[in-house]
């Protein structure tokens, strides 16, 4: 085993994942099983290559096109009734969430 | 309805044969009667269908153009936002989301006549290979009922099987459109990264996330892609290079065409799926076609390096479902006085996610946590590059690579759920594509003895899908 319990509520409270005692317990098993498979890649020489953190594609007209802001332009946004009709508790034209400070 | 094609509805639109508002009621009836047996929609949007098969019709009486897709019946994967109709993504956590806006690729869709009748049953978040962690139930092969669509645009590829859709609209991340349109029997398309905005889509692993189209025929497909693939400004990795033609070169000569055939992909490979890749590579030699071996060093190390990626940019990506602007709340912590903000967030998570999110989201900050980050993320990208550099070499030597798109053809429901490394194994042939960013796509080169559909995969360099659509084309026709 490469992980542990600990490892795993750790992992867990910086996803802000709330996990019973069992889903731990079959975390665990489970990733342990995944991270196995992902040390073939320990092996492999990668000396001097670049990551390759998005699809780069190398046609000159997707490369300048891309690389452009827009134009600074005012543009509505979603309307502030419309924003909040999915949020599950709202009011006052705002989001509401549980209180964080003390009174 | 299970026999319409895009071409059969625009002539019969054009002969009067019948109404888009009739062929529209004609496709929300039929596809309400028959889902019970697939569970493949999770929605219909009546409403939303009717009005755009009105418009239709009421461009032709004035003799207008009602664009490529007029009065085509099409269904959306439910991870692709429709304004003012439910995208659930499959998951608890959007049981009642409403989109304020639509997806790009549906403006596109009705702005050039197609008709929206619903929303399509998916793995919750696009993750899975088998429809199973639908939120929703799984979906049902129509093929064979008591076996998987594939996934996870498993309902997407269903109900262009069933025929309860004549064309539809799925996701692709690491084959998500090719494995259920191979294990349903239909054509689907992954385009090239970036070819087809991504404005609307729900993200799941976003330097890897595609829309594209599933349909009866590789003319359907290509009809469209086009209506769907260009620059979007809402969508700053959506590029600019022109949009082919690719209905108009369909026809053209695949005669001398060089094809190549992974020996990596073949090694291991062993059963009925191999023998019809084995036959399909045949006919392509009947067709003038020449099939070569290439090599693709870098497959074995293909599983692993998605997983690391797609999780770790899942990870980050799925960190806005915290119950506060949109989706799910804990009622563990709902209102203004019972608790802590951050109890709230992990009691809404650990609520509202199914294992296979939870699983991945666990996995992708593991990877991208402070120690693991250069050995796994890191390491990860650069292996990345070196899959990409494998087909760059491999597309100097030929126009297209042929190659089987899973393992197995489908298999049963819960035959495999309760084992992730086994699940993540079977998509094995369709993520290094992905990795690379390359136009890829399943056409049907027939069954197993069972009577499972099996789907040829072909591949081509970056932008090249006139040339893919030409040999699916071709190979379909033969």
């Amino acid at each position: 085993m490469r992980l542990t319990e600990k490892d795993v509520r750790h992992v867990a409270t910086l996803a802000n994942l709330n996990l019973s005692d069992e889903e731990v317990s079959h975390m665990l098993q489970d990733l342990d099983g995944i991270l196995a498979q992902m040390d073939v890649l320990a092996g492999i020489d990668t000396e001097g290559i670049e990551p390759m953190a998005q699809v780069l594609l190398e046609t000159e007209s997707a490369a300048d096109d891309t690389a452009t802001l827009r134009a600074d332009v005012e543009r509505p946004s979603l309307d502030n009734e419309v924003a909040l009709r999915n949020a599950p508790v709202s009011g006052e034209g705002y989001f509401k969430v549980p209180r964080v400070i003390e009174r | 309805m299970t026999r319409h094609t895009i071409t059969s509805i625009r002539e019969g639109l054009r002969a009067k044969q019948f109404t888009a508002v009739e062929i529209a009621r004609e496709a929300l009836e039929f596809a309400e009667r028959e889902n019970p047996k697939t569970n493949a929609y999770l929605t219909f949007s009546p409403e939303r269908a009717l009005a755009a098969a009105e418009e239709v019709d009421r461009k032709l009486a004035a003799g207008e153009d009602a664009g490529a897709l007029a009065g085509v019946p099409i269904a959306v994967k439910d991870v692709i936002l429709t304004q003012g109709v439910r995208t659930t993504c499959g998951s608890k956590m959007l049981e009642n989301y409403i989109p304020p806006y639509d997806a790009t690729a549906v403006e596109r869709i009705e702005g050039a006549g197609g008709i929206i009748i619903g929303k399509t049953n998916c793995d919750e978040f696009a993750m899975g290979s088998s429809n199973e962690n639908s939120y929703f139930g799984p979906v049902r092969n129509p093929v064979a009922l008591d076996r998987v669509p594939g996934g996870s645009s498993g309902g997407s590829a269903a109900v262009v099987a069933q025929g309860t859709a004549v064309v539809s609209l799925g996701s692709d991340t690491g084959g998500s459109i090719r494995q259920p349109a191979s294990f349903c029997g239909v054509v689907g398309v992954t385009p090239t990264y970036g070819r087809v905005s991504r404005y609307g889509l729900v993200a799941f692993a976003s330097s890897l996330d595609h829309i594209g189209p599933f349909a009866r025929n590789v003319r359907d497909s290509a009809t469209l892609l086009e209506v769907m693939a260009g620059r979007d400004r809402m969508d700053s990795t959506s590029a600019a290079a022109p949009v082919p033609n690719y209905t108009a070169q369909l026809n053209g000569d695949v005669r001398g065409m060089k094809i190549g055939l992974p020996v990596e992909y073949m090694k291991h490979a062993a059963g009925e799926t191999v023998d019809r890749i084995y036959e399909a590579v045949a006919k392509l030699r009947g067709m003038g076609c020449e099939v070569r071996d290439i090599s693709l060093p870098g497959t074995d190390y293909a599983i692993a390096t998605y997983y690391i990626i797609c999780t770790a940019e899942a990870s980050a990506n799925l960190e806005r479902y915290d119950g506060v602007r949109y989706g799910f709340r804990s009622a563990e912590s709902s209102g203004s006085d019972s608790g802590k903000l951050t109890a709230m967030y992990r009691n809404t998570r650990g609520e509202g996610f199914g294992v296979e999110v939870k699983r991945r989201i666990m996995l992708g900050t593991y990877v991208l946590s402070h120690g693991y980050y250069d050995a796994y993320y890191l390491k990860a990208q650069k292996v990345r590059a070196l899959i990409a550099r494998d087909f760059t070499n491999a597309f100097q030597q030929v126009d297209a690579v042929v190659a089987p798109v899973s393992p197995f053809p489908a298999f049963r429901i819960g035959e495999k759920v309760n084992d992730p490394v086994s699940m993540y194994l079977s998509d094995i042939y369709t993520i290094t594509g992905s990795l690379a960013g390359i136009p890829c796509m399943s056409v049907p080169c027939g069954t197993t003895d069972a009577g499972l559909p099996v789907g040829l995969q072909i591949l081509c360099n970056h932008f090249e899908e006139q040339k893919m659509f030409r040999l699916a084309h071709a190979f379909e026709n033969s």
